[in-house]
């Protein structure tokens, strides 16, 4: 009874949670960071140095008048934000923190579940959130909207073909479709796929700014062309949902990158003994400081680099990475029957 | 029983989400209702203990095909009321008897397979070298299903030749 429903329930609450509130941080850090590499403060007047904003902006974004435009379609435009939302969510069901601990006297595993097409399950849930995104332009029923989530659409599409072709190599090497057997192939191999996998990881890298719609590939939300892209008709806490999917799909891509090609919740170097001291920190802190770096990543690219050109996205995605990535699955589909 | 609840609840929900498809007047809602299908799809290969097929299901149809049907949908903008004017080939009738004939021969089909009983299965798990539901479905694709296979991705590549060739007149 207690193994079957309550530690589950209560490791999906948690995680839900925890989710939630690093979502609504990352917006705080995101502020900060670019006002950082702007020479400027960022948000300092709600807290100390301003760490009570994210209390502020939803208390902000539940009080605000919620407006469904007259002409839109009235099902389809409340459904888009909770289509948007739900699969970042459940994609954390797969999301190996850590290993096995004993917790409270009980061995208790730090995932949901580990299911054995786990990374399937992953790529399956993401391709189904675009629906939120092409749902939202259309029930708006006005033009710019339209013309952002057609934009979105079309790039995640693209690019999520060079990413499930980087996932297959990471496949063929690990042996495994389970996220946790992704992490343990790490373990025995004694080294992080980033090394095995170079290529791959700097594909699904590249993808993942694009399939989460940051720059320099957000084109679908280009204020000077499109006014504020797919969510533009949306208002209060629907626009906050659409807000959230893309910081919860943010963590998604961190995690995944994180799991498949950084060694999950190993330590660096797991195969010396000399660095044992390392696993002082424990596993799941390890992982959440991997991922950390990833997000700390997206928003210094933002900062940094300005849009791509829709073409240029086009060409990038389907003539550079999509060949590459099928190169790359071949070439280590060879290596691995020469050395087997 | 626990397994016949969910069979049945979820095979009321597929077939429902089927009928509104066919039944609603909007035709992006009516695309939207095929999505919720092809996931309850999913959820009857879950019960089967199929997850690789389930996942497919929605990465492949769910995830992509159907965002096609959408993508087409949203931009031939079909505004005009559907019924407002008579299709003269429409042959209402036709097309009504057809179906209820198919209907009636599944239903034979059913009736004839409960009253004789099932062929024993050879239980495949126990002559595959692999475990597993990836590694299973793999090995049979690779040895049992070889060819079947093989001209249906040989099917997809002419297809993708085609569109290629239609889309740019000139290469």
């Amino acid at each position: 009874m207690v193994d079957t429903f309550l530690v589950p329930l209560l490791k999906i609450v948690i995680v839900l949670n925890a989710t939630l509130v690093s979502v609504t941080y990352m917006v705080l850090l995101e502020r900060k960071v670019i006002a950082w590499a702007q020479s400027r403060l960022g948000p300092m007047r709600v807290g100390p140095y301003g760490i009570l904003q994210p209390v502020a902006d939803a208390v902000k974004l539940m009080i605000k008048e919620d407006i469904t435009p007259v002409r839109a379609d009235k099902w389809v435009f409340t459904a888009a934000p909770i289509i948007a939302m739900v699969p970042a969510l459940i994609v954390y069901a797969v999301i190996p923190f850590g290993p096995e601990v004993s917790l409270f006297g009980r061995q208790v595993t730090l995932y949901i579940t580990d299911i054995n097409v786990g990374l399937l399950y992953v790529v399956s849930v993401a391709s189904v959130g675009v629906y939120g995104i092409i749902l939202a332009g259309y029930a708006s029923n006005s033009k710019y909207p339209l013309l952002a989530s057609l934009r979105a659409s079309a790039q995640l599409i693209s690019y999520e073909v060079a990413v499930t072709l980087t996932l297959v190599s990471v496949i063929l090497v690990a042996g495994s479709l389970s996220m946790v057997s992704i992490v343990r192939a790490q373990e025995s191999a004694g080294v992080w796929f980033a090394f095995v996998q170079p290529v791959a990881f700097v594909i699904f890298f590249i993808g993942g700014l694009a399939e989460t719609n940051r720059a320099p590939f957000d084109l679908p939300e280009a204020e000077q062309e499109l006014t504020g892209g797919f969510h533009t008709e949306y208002s209060g806490m629907r626009f906050a949902l659409f807000f959230l999917a893309e910081y919860a799909n943010m963590i998604v891509v961190s995690s995944v990158a994180t799991t498949l090609f950084f060694g999950g919740w190993l330590r660096p170097f797991p195969n010396v003994e000399a660095l044992a001291f390392l696993d002082l920190i424990p596993s799941w802190a390890w992982f959440l400081l991997k991922s950390f770096v990833f997000l700390y990543i997206f928003i210094w690219v933002r900062a940094t680099l300005p849009r791509y050109r829709y073409d240029q996205l086009m060409r990038l995605g389907w003539k550079v990475l999509i060949p590459l990535a099928i190169l790359n699955l071949v070439v280590t589909g060879i290596v691995k029957v020469i050395l087997l | 029983m626990g397994e016949a609840i969910a069979f049945y609840t979820i095979a009321a929900f597929v077939l429902g989400f089927a009928v509104l498809v066919v039944s609603t007047k909007d035709t992006v809602h009516s695309v939207l209702f095929l999505v919720l299908d092809f996931l309850f799809v999913a959820a009857l290969y879950v019960l089967l203990g199929a997850q690789f097929l389930a996942a497919i299901q929605v990465l492949v149809y769910a995830g992509g095909i159907v965002v096609l049907y959408l993508f087409v949908v949203m931009l031939v903008n079909l505004k005009r009321p559907p019924e407002t004017y008579e299709d003269p080939n429409r042959r209402g009738k036709l097309g009504f008897a057809l179906s209820a004939a198919v209907l009636i021969e599944l239903g034979a089909i059913a009736a004839i397979g409960y009253a004789r009983p099932a062929p024993a299965l050879a239980p495949p798990s126990a002559a595959l070298p692999v475990t597993g539901n990836t590694e299973e479905v793999g090995w049979l694709l690779y040895t049992s299903y070889l060819i079947p296979f093989e001209i249906a991705s040989m099917l997809l590549l002419v297809a993708m030749i085609g569109a290629i060739v239609l889309a740019k007149r000139e290469l």
